[in-house]
């Protein structure tokens, strides 16, 4: 498209200059798009120029440092005893002494395991009475399992070891200055004042690392073994197949129908459409009931926001399965239909999949626009009202002002709203599991989808049904990358992604 | 005269339109409401309807009667699902109310190495989907036998454990308030944690309440992660899964109604405690979702 410069910009009567703002603004979106992913080699770069001078660094204080230190590299809190930091290098004596019998006696056998996940899983063997009796040898899951907690405990003792030579150095060259180094008294102290931040933060990162970052690790290299129904320990084994899982669901031919991929597309077709449409129909609705609730001079704001906030309060799995049952073929929907007389035989709400997909995204409007008609109401009262003010002495129109004014507001302050929903929906397992569990079922699809599954209730079926854990977890995976790949690229493009310093 | 008139005309039209208007909104909002709370009606209606279990074509009941929490209260195991979800609903509430205040704090107040890294890390984590790690969470508890019987302790932990990642609110909230305040007890000689026990917790006071509220909410509507949890364990289901699992093919004949009794015995308490805490829950949504 053609350029113009802001003489002939300006020119512009404003209705075509907003198109001609809409224009650029989508002609540049590849662009963006493409700016936001070219950044991600140059990220991948600072990440390992990172590690690279972690190296460097390491080297470094070898190199220059004293005897004590040189020899903190072998022996932990070797320097600390003889700088009078004996709290120190007591406790990180005791972590290298755990850390090499734990390796010695456990660590190394189970890394070792972890390369063919296990060889013999049951042996059947004669007793004394001559009985045949099972005896479960490798249990890969087990082996697995244990292998992950052994990598992060190996990582974990890593970075005690580089925090004590760091620290060694730091003591060293204070010392070197003639600064008496922290005792450990202080050193309890300071975790109550300069150092807070880690008394504070100990114990909820401990729970993120065991509770989110390893189970997220072990169902990562889940997706690269054949764990599946058919290979359930401790009856059987299950091994590594490399990226056979990834092609299965990826490409459409590979050994049988590729029903498999076919689900998925269509799964992920439907769950990207499911988040779109029912994050701004919520947004544009809720935002218009706040609207209709605020309007001047209208009465009982209260009672109304009242009646609607109820929704959010009520557990959902409460009113979205009691809904469900409410549409069910024989509910009670149909029942007073018929009785009516405004329908012959029953509406399939919930089992005719174009029906099923309308009802879940209506009903999915009643679970969200109290909640989008409660923020807005903030945002909306926060609106400079002068701005309505002079808007109508100019004579502008009530729709005019709203596209004028509300709604730039709008948009410009829940812009990371928008994104949170959006992704948040993407994972919105409750409304469709509790509405219609991904009913209706359908022989096209594999892995026992329905029609209105999302990829989050389909991991779900996955799993609990199927026990198909590696399918489960390359699902798991391709969510992640749709999701961060969606959020890379909005943070990018979006005008104005807010620092977050600037609320200070 | 004349013009008189006109302007008269005009400023009657103009009132006229403004009715019409309003008129148009009361009626939209009242069948907004009528939409909004026919199922609640439906549910007071089946838990107190007497004369069958099933689901039936007709609302209002035909006879009243309290037999469907009899039965709830007497017959099934509603009551220990109770107890299950209000045991992990209360130490949940305390736990991470504390989790999340710490790294809410720490994250607004305190500027260290790694702070970004770190917040950038707990972003990405939060992409993934929270099921995957479950299924991996599911075996590490059962290995030290969190599971099915002992499900109660093991849904506090799961349920505390991740709640570090859910900071945002309570910093956006932590950054509202001026640091010179901070700052002026620090040149008085108050250390981190003194002002942050006697400064900014006093200070804090709606999103406290706001986190507390939220922590105790969530495990009642809990069904993804408590299902797997709890698989195959009766007892030790908590209300969403047991609940769940009389609207099936084989219950819901029988337990229609009681389903209907005992989702209401759930709904009220938690309705009346949001309701009453509705001011903490605006200001924490509204902030939340304008800061991002």
């Amino acid at each position: 498209m053609t350029r113009l410069d802001e003489l002939d910009y300006l020119g512009l009567p404003p209705a075509k200059q907003r198109l001609y703002n809409i224009k650029v603004f989508f002609a540049d979106l590849p662009k963006k798009c493409g700016s936001a992913l070219k950044k991600i080699p140059s990220a991948i770069g600072h990440g390992f120029a990172g590690i690279g001078g972690f190296f460097k660094d390491i080297g470094h204080t070898f190199a220059d440092g004293d005897v004590k230190t040189k020899l903190s590299f072998f022996i932990m809190g070797f320097g600390q005893f003889f700088r009078r930091q004996i709290g120190r290098g007591i406790i990180f004596l005791i972590m290298e002494a755990v850390f090499i019998v734990f390796m010695a006696m456990f660590g190394f056998g189970y890394l070792a395991d972890m390369r063919n996940l296990g060889t013999v899983a049951v042996e059947k063997t004669l007793n004394d009475y001559g009985l045949e009796v099972t005896v479960y040898k490798d249990n890969s899951l087990k082996i697995l399992l244990y292998g992950v907690l052994t990598i992060f405990f190996v990582v974990g003792f890593l970075w005690t070891w580089y925090l004590n030579i760091k620290q060694n150095y730091t003591a060293q060259k204070l010392i070197e200055e003639g600064i008496r180094p922290k005792a450990f008294k202080d050193d309890l102290k300071s975790l109550g004042d300069e150092q807070y931040y880690k008394t504070l933060l100990a114990v909820p990162l401990l729970g993120i690392t065991v509770f989110t970052v390893i189970p997220i690790f072990f169902m990562i290299l889940v997706a690269f073994t054949n764990y599946d129904y058919a290979h359930l320990p401790p009856e059987s084994l299950f091994s590594w197949v490399g990226f056979e899982n990834f092609q299965t669901i990826l490409t459409t031919d590979i050994s049988g129908s590729g029903k498999f991929a076919y689900t998925f597309r269509e799964i992920l077709i439907w769950t990207l459409i499911w988040a779109l449409v029912a994050t701004f129909s919520n947004y544009f609705l809720g935002m218009f009931v706040a609207i209709c609730i605020n309007r001047k001079g209208i009465k009982f704001k209260k009672v109304f926001r009242t009646i609607l906030v109820m929704t959010i309060a009520v557990p959902q799995f409460v009113s979205l399965l009691l809904v469900s049952k409410m549409f069910a073929n024989e509910g009670i929907v149909n029942s007073i239909l018929l009785k009516l007389g405004a329908i012959t035989e029953n509406i399939g709400w919930m089992t005719t999949p174009t029906m099923a997909k309308i009802m879940v995204l209506v009903i999915n409007l009643w679970v969200g626009i109290p909640y989008l008609m409660l923020i807005t109401t903030g945002v909306l009262m926060n609106i400079p009202a002068d701005l309505y003010e002079s808007a109508k002495i100019d004579g502008a129109s009530g729709i005019k002002q709203f596209t004028k004014i509300t709604l730039p507001y709008m948009l410009f302050v829940t812009g990371p709203y928008l994104l949170t929903s959006f992704t948040a929906n993407i994972n919105n397992f409750n409304v469709i599991y509790l509405l219609t569990a991904g009913a209706p079922k359908t022989m096209e699809y594999d892995g026992g989808a329905g029609k209105t599954d999302l990829l989050i209730t389909w991991l779900y079926t996955l799993t609990i049904t199927n026990n198909d854990y590696k399918m489960a977890a390359v699902i798991g995976i391709l969510v992640f990358l749709v999701i961060a790949v969606i959020s890379l690229v909005v943070y990018n493009v979006s005008p104005a992604m807010k620092n977050e310093e600037d609320f200070q | 005269m004349a013009e008189n008139n006109t302007s008269d005309v005009k400023y009657r039209s103009k009132s006229g339109r403004e009715r019409f208007t309003r008129t148009m909104i009361y009626i939209f909002l009242t069948l907004l409401c009528v939409i909004w709370l026919i199922p609640f009606f439906y549910l007071v209606f089946q838990a107190f309807r007497g004369e069958s279990q099933n689901m039936v074509t007709y609302v209002i009941p035909k006879q009243w009667s309290m037999n469907n929490f009899r039965i709830l209260f007497n017959e099934t195991n509603f009551l220990h699902w109770y107890k299950n979800t209000l045991i992990i609903a209360l130490f949940n509430a305390v736990l991470q109310t504390v989790i999340v205040l710490s790294v809410a704090y720490a994250l607004s107040r305190m500027r260290f190495k790694g702070r970004k890294l770190l917040m950038n890390v707990m972003l990405v984590l939060g992409m993934f989907p929270g099921f995957l790690s479950m299924i991996a969470t599911y075996f590490l508890l059962k290995l030290v036998g969190l599971t099915s019987e002992n499900s109660v302790p093991g849904l506090i932990l799961v349920y505390a454990a991740s709640s570090g990642m859910g900071y945002y609110i309570a910093k956006g909230f932590f950054d509202t308030i001026p640091r010179s305040l901070d700052e002026a007890a620090r040149i008085d000689g108050a250390s981190r944690s003194r002002v942050f026990f006697r400064i900014i917790m006093p200070m804090a006071k709606p999103i406290i309440i706001y986190t507390i509220m939220m922590a105790f909410i969530a495990p009642w509507g809990d069904f993804m992660y408590a299902s797997l949890i709890t698989f195959g364990h009766e007892e030790a289901y908590n209300v969403a899964v047991g609940l769940y699992k009389w609207l099936d093919k084989e219950h819901i004949n029988n337990y229609f109604t009681v389903f209907c009794a005992g989702g209401l015995f759930v709904s009220v308490p938690v309705t009346v405690l949001f309701m009453a805490l509705q001011r903490y829950y605006v200001e924490g949504v509204t902030g939340g979702a304008v800061k991002g």
